[in-house]
């Protein structure tokens, strides 16, 4: 186990080294900080000096080189606009975002996974066929055409919920419901696939030839196997918790990280989106951590197949 | 013989969607008190949806009618809570390949658990002893560590062991045993057949023992009932159907089969493939294949008549033999 666990934990540390590589090229290949922050008009003493200050005349490399130093000493660096440390700038943003994205999550689970489970079970009847149609609907349209339509009529048209801003909780509504919406759609497919596969399985006749009934062969038997594949999908919507919102946040002028990567790219701010990539990659690489250790939990396959992996 | 199981009729539709493909096609059977039958024939022939059918577990795409009674007690179309006090209590059934028919995430001593609280009302302490004790008595060395294993852990034939250990647990009255040796070692099957052998001397079970393999059934049954494309073709006392087989599918399967004690002979394949189910001709659905075949064979499906004592066939050739 100790050695299933370390080699993960490597994997996950290269993992946030090539997310961090890889935004250091494409922001350095995407435009000049100075002429964006500065305006091209300025003069070039001026454009030559924030260069210098910023280390941005040095060559790529060696910026590279700076860079990964800072951050192993635990220095996210500053923001070019403000000057103020890149960290905090995210840190502050990270309520804000959570405050959405985790009542979404709980929509989409609360929704999705039953939907799923109830159309299997229904599976070819209408509501198997209704549920699917809104789950199509639901993750095929766009989330800021969603969440535009939504603004449309509960607040142009209705006047029942404000379109923008994170003045109180009212003011989350339509953002979650929007979040909600496609992720419970996703979810809802995969545990109906899911259920359906297992409910093929054989185990599941022996299940009802021992006598038991429906409900039980369903709850027994059915769903600790069809949780196995539905932990995949629920553990990367967990790890996009701090950057899954990046559109929704935009279109109802939330204040959250989302908004700050948006602003943050467009300025080329180059300390504050490395740190924003550098947190969503954590989260994720957390979050696929915890879905390895809870296979071994639900999957007793898994689990044997491991203790023997680590002698 | 006192009758325990008697099926009807039993017809089945599978509904496929655009159209209904029908997989059998009025089958009778009886099974009496402590009789142990054997149904043979080629997969696809219907062997297991039959008994599927009659224990309700075919699922919603399945049309089942005919008659299906336990005791005198009709089976088809009873609700649900009555089908579920009749299955594994009454009529237990044990499936083909073991290892899938285990569920993968719950150990060995739950899945025989759950059975044992269902119908015995054991739970803790109890069903833990009973599940210990039925392990033992399927022949599972070390039945107290065993308990705890998942089916992954064991071997094919220890996973056929604890099915059968399952189905012991509700005190049957009968047990379906569907293809129990087709996914083991020629030697395990040895043991698995021996065990059901004993289970079923030592408890008066009535047993119905489903196989593609005639030798299998042959030293495990009273009587045979052959099937073919959905339909039963030939029934028979076991030493009757061996030595005077009516059916010409039947004498086809025993020509196919070695004979241990009896000069070396070549053995002898039945040509061509079973018809799909979508598919029959429209008589008798053996006369593509049929060595003997008539031109009326291919007009009617010849009815099950009776060729001897506890003898029956559906063949033309029968009923000319009994005319002439």
């Amino acid at each position: 186990m100790l050695r299933y666990l370390s080699t993960r934990l490597v994997r996950a540390l290269l993992t946030i080294c090539f997310v961090v590589t890889f935004a250091f090229v494409i922001l350095r290949l995407s435009g000049d900080p100075a002429l964006l922050i500065l305006s091209p008009d300025a003069p070039p003493e001026a454009i030559e000096a924030f260069r210098k200050s910023w280390g941005l005349d040095r060559p790529v490399w060696e910026q590279y080189v700076r860079y990964f130093g800072a951050i192993a000493e635990g220095n996210l660096g500053r923001s070019m606009r403000d000057g103020r440390p890149a960290l905090d700038l995210v840190l502050e943003r990270v309520p804000a975002t959570l405050a959405l994205t985790i009542p979404a999550l709980i929509l989409k689970l609360v929704i999705g996974i039953p939907a799923g489970i109830y159309a299997a079970l229904h599976r070819n009847k209408l509501a198997d066929r209704m549920t699917m149609l809104f789950s199509v609907a639901g993750f095929t349209v766009p989330s800021f055409v969603l969440g535009l339509v939504l603004v449309l009529i509960f607040s142009v048209n209705l006047g029942w919920l404000p379109s923008g801003g994170q003045d109180s909780w009212i003011h989350g509504i339509l953002p979650v419901i929007t979040l909600g919406t496609a992720g419970a759609a996703v979810l809802a497919r995969f545990t109906r696939s899911a259920m359906l596969e297992v409910l093929g399985q054989p185990y599941i006749r022996t299940a009802s030839a021992k006598g038991l009934a429906w409900h039980r062969v369903v709850v027994d038997h059915a769903l600790p196997n069809a949780a196995i594949p539905t932990v995949t999908i629920v553990g990367f919507m967990v790890g996009s918790l701090v950057a899954g919102a990046v559109v929704v946040e935009s279109v109802f002028s939330w204040p959250g990280v989302g908004r700050l990567l948006v602003v943050a790219v467009a300025n080329r701010d180059l300390a504050v989106v490395q740190t924003i990539l550098l947190f969503v990659a954590a989260t994720m690489v957390c979050a696929n951590l915890t879905v390895d250790m809870l296979y071994g939990w639900i999957d007793p396959r898994l689990r044997t197949r491991r203790v023997a992996g680590a002698g | 013989m006192e009758t325990l199981v008697a099926l009807r009729g039993l017809t089945v539709d599978f509904d496929v969607g655009h159209r209904v493909i029908r997989a059998l096609h009025g089958v009778d059977i009886t099974v009496g008190k402590g009789e142990a039958v054997g149904l043979v024939g080629e997969s696809g022939s219907g062997k297991s949806v039959t008994w599927l059918a009659a224990l309700g577990l075919l699922g919603p795409r399945a049309r089942v009618r005919g008659s299906v009674t336990l005791a005198g007690q009709e089976l088809l179309g009873a609700p649900a809570r009555a089908l579920e006090a009749v299955r594994g209590r009454r009529i237990a059934m044990i499936f083909q390949d073991p290892a899938s028919a285990l569920n993968p995430v719950h150990r060995i001593g739950r899945q025989i658990g759950e059975a044992l609280g269902l119908h015995r009302g054991l739970d803790g302490g109890a069903a833990r002893a009973e599940a210990r004790r039925l392990l033992d008595r399927v022949g599972i060395a070390d039945a107290a560590r065993r308990l705890t294993d998942y089916p992954h852990q064991l071997s094919g034939g220890m996973n056929q062991r604890v099915m059968i250990a399952m189905a012991l647990a509700g005190e049957p009255d009968m047990l379906v045993a569907d293809e129990p040796t087709t996914a083991l070692d020629a030697t395990i099957q040895a043991q698995i057949l021996d065990l059901l052998r004993e289970l079923r001397r030592d408890g008066g079970m009535s047993m119905v023992l489903i196989s593609h393999d005639l030798g299998v059934v042959a030293e495990n049954s009273d009587r045979i009932c052959v099937m073919y494309a959905g339909r039963i073709v030939e029934e028979a006392p076991t030493a009757e159907l061996f030595a005077a087989p009516r059916h010409p599918y039947t004498s086809g399967l025993l020509a196919a089969l070695p004979d241990l004690d009896g000069p070396r002979r070549r053995l002898v394949a039945i040509p061509g493939t079973v018809p799909e189910p979508a598919h029959l001709p429209p008589g008798c659905a053996f006369a593509p294949r049929c060595p003997v075949v008539l031109p009326v064979c291919a007009t009617a499906v010849p009815p099950l008549e009776s060729a001897g004592p506890g003898h029956r066939a559906a063949c033309v050739r029968v009923r000319r033999a009994v005319a002439a």
